[in-house]
């Protein structure tokens, strides 16, 4: 990590550089919106292939100590005292209100856990959990030294991988999704790349699609970078920025920090799973901010699918019921590998699709609305501009490969 | 991002402040920019106005959606639309890949034969996309 007039750069900045990337400012970091194939062709090859992700700028803290499981089991809201060996958990941290301060993923490590954040919300986060019953026996600091962390995301993604790990057979057996190997303490680390360096290797990403998040020495992390990239381009595998990382979580339902999740009460949401929830409703558990949640007349946070790629400018849009307005847009991008076959939403990986037929891309994200309405609901967003219908749904990406069985 | 050197911009085009290109010679097709298309990043949808439509200096002729953000297009001339890229409507990349040619975005008949000339010659333009950053 190095700094230029307060804005960050990862180990990476300068190949990001050479490779044509056009750079943005993201979360205090200097960051890849999209290299010179273009978000659309990073996108797809996503999901058709793979691709390949600097998310060097996102936070590591650690906590240990003799209760730093019970400590964290009440200030995370998922229940990480019962985690199987090798499996992380996402989560989010929530005040007293139930507002989200940020979505995380818990690795249980020997000696207490590391936390995985969002760009620059380590400091908040520890100052959060340092206010918490309990913290003055436990430890909080930042994982030192900084890694860099590379996601290596789509289909392809296990085979174009493996030439690059130490021992790959045995590593990418038994590798369930939401499972990890290795450990963030790098010199204790079991797993190595060929080369012999250290890394923590873990079965997750945001993308909804088969893959690895990677966390290495910041020293050896842009001669991976370029090393997988000369691999693995004849097999389509794409450097990605976070333009493609956008539309890519946004089809595969999953949250943006501070976007779709934030000051509200972190319920009424699709990310059922992040919270500990029994079929009743009740909590299995109690955790800070549970009984905020329990108590907060909500509004509901639901996933939506267009009808064409078309969009409107969330800042401006509205959402209606009809002629009543309901609500905001939180997020609103184009994923250009669906599309609708009669009527019904495809992907380019669906194995139904049509023979030659190639998605044009639908508008699809989030809208927080005053109540839940039901899969199916037509909607209507509208801006200054103009008004498209788009219909209220579950799932938005059809036939995504996250929790597919890893096979080479 | 391009680097000004790196820029196309052909030299038999005239030029608007907001990065329409418009051909002065018949037929006068009307485009954005290499400079605007790499600022937009990929085109997601490009919508159109009617053949037939009557346009003023300055007023909307549609709009570019990327992957980015959504702009409003402004017509440079004042001038009836006589055709539009069907094309784009498969493929709006297009815009991206091939900014003058083949990702045109509509052609017009002029209402002013001395309209082009407020518009940029592609030195000026340059100049013009070096001052503003």
């Amino acid at each position: 990590m190095t700094a230029d007039g307060g804005i960050l750069h990862t180990p990476l900045y300068s190949l990001h550089r050479d490779l044509g990337a056009t750079m943005a400012p993201f979360g205090g970091w200097d960051m890849p919106l999209w290299y010179r194939a273009g978000a659309v062709k990073e996108h797809l090859a996503v999901v058709q292939a793979a691709g390949l992700f600097d998310t060097s700028h996102m936070d590591v803290i650690t906590i240990r100590g003799g209760t730093a499981t019970s400590f964290l089991n009440y200030a995370y809201t998922r229940d990480i005292a019962g985690l199987q060996p090798g499996r992380c958990a996402y989560g989010a941290f929530l005040d007293d209100h139930g507002h989200c301060l940020d979505d995380a993923i818990v690795y249980p490590q020997e000696d207490g856990f590391a936390i995985v954040l969002n760009a620059s919300m380590g400091e908040r986060v520890s100052a959060h959990l340092r206010s918490l019953p309990g913290a003055a026996e436990v430890d909080i600091r930042p994982l030192q030294p900084r890694f860099a962390k590379l996601d290596i995301q789509g289909p392809a993604a296990p085979r174009l991988l493996a030439p690059f790990l130490a021992d790959a057979e045995t590593l990418l057996a038994k590798f369930p999704y939401f499972s990890f190997k290795g450990s963030f303490d790098l010199a204790r680390s079991d797993v190595h790349l060929a080369d012999g360096t250290s890394i923590l290797l873990s079965r997750t990403g945001y993308t909804g699609e088969m893959g690895f998040e990677l966390f290495m020495p910041e020293d050896k992390a842009a001669g991976l970078f370029q090393s997988l990239l000369d691999a693995g381009s004849g097999d389509g595998l794409l450097p990605c920025g976070l333009a493609a990382r956008d539309s890519l979580r946004t089809g595969a339902v999953l949250p943006l920090s501070h976007q779709d999740i934030g000051h509200w009460p972190f319920i009424n949401h699709p990310w059922p799973f992040a919270l500990p929830l029994a079929a009743d409703g009740a909590f299995t558990k109690s955790f800070h901010g549970a009984e905020a949640l329990l108590a907060a007349d909500a509004t509901a946070t639901l996933p939506f699918v267009g009808f064409d790629p078309r969009r409107v400018e969330p800042h401006d849009a509205v959402v209606l019921d009809g002629d009543r307005e309901i609500g905001t847009v939180t997020t609103i991008v184009s994923d250009m590998a669906i599309g609708r076959v009669e009527g019904k939403v495809t992907s380019w990986a669906s194995p139904g699709k049509p023979e030659g037929w190639n998605p044009r891309g639908l508008a699809c994200g989030f809208v927080r609305v005053d109540r839940a309405y039901p899969a199916g609901t037509t909607l209507t967003l509208k801006d200054t501009r103009r008004a498209i219908t788009v219909e209220v749904t579950d799932d938005i990406r059809p036939d995504r490969t996250a929790r597919r069985k890893l096979h080479r | 991002m391009k680097a000004f050197d790196e820029l196309n911009i052909p030299g038999d085009l005239k030029y608007a402040k907001d990065h329409e290109w418009i051909a002065s010679a018949d037929p006068h097709r009307v485009g954005i920019s290499d400079f605007a298309q790499d600022q937009l990043g990929d085109l997601t949808y490009v919508e159109l106005p009617e053949v037939g439509a009557d346009i003023a200096m300055g007023g909307e002729f549609g709009s570019l959606e990327s992957i980015k953000s959504v702009s409003t297009l402004f017509l440079p001339v004042a001038g009836k639309v006589i055709a539009v890229n069907e094309a784009l409507q498969d493929d709006p990349g297009l815009v991206n890949r091939d900014p003058y040619g083949d990702g045109w975005l509509v052609e017009i008949a002029p209402a002013d034969a001395g309209g082009f000339s407020g518009l940029m010659d592609a030195d000026t333009y340059l100049q013009h996309l070096k001052d503003n950053g």
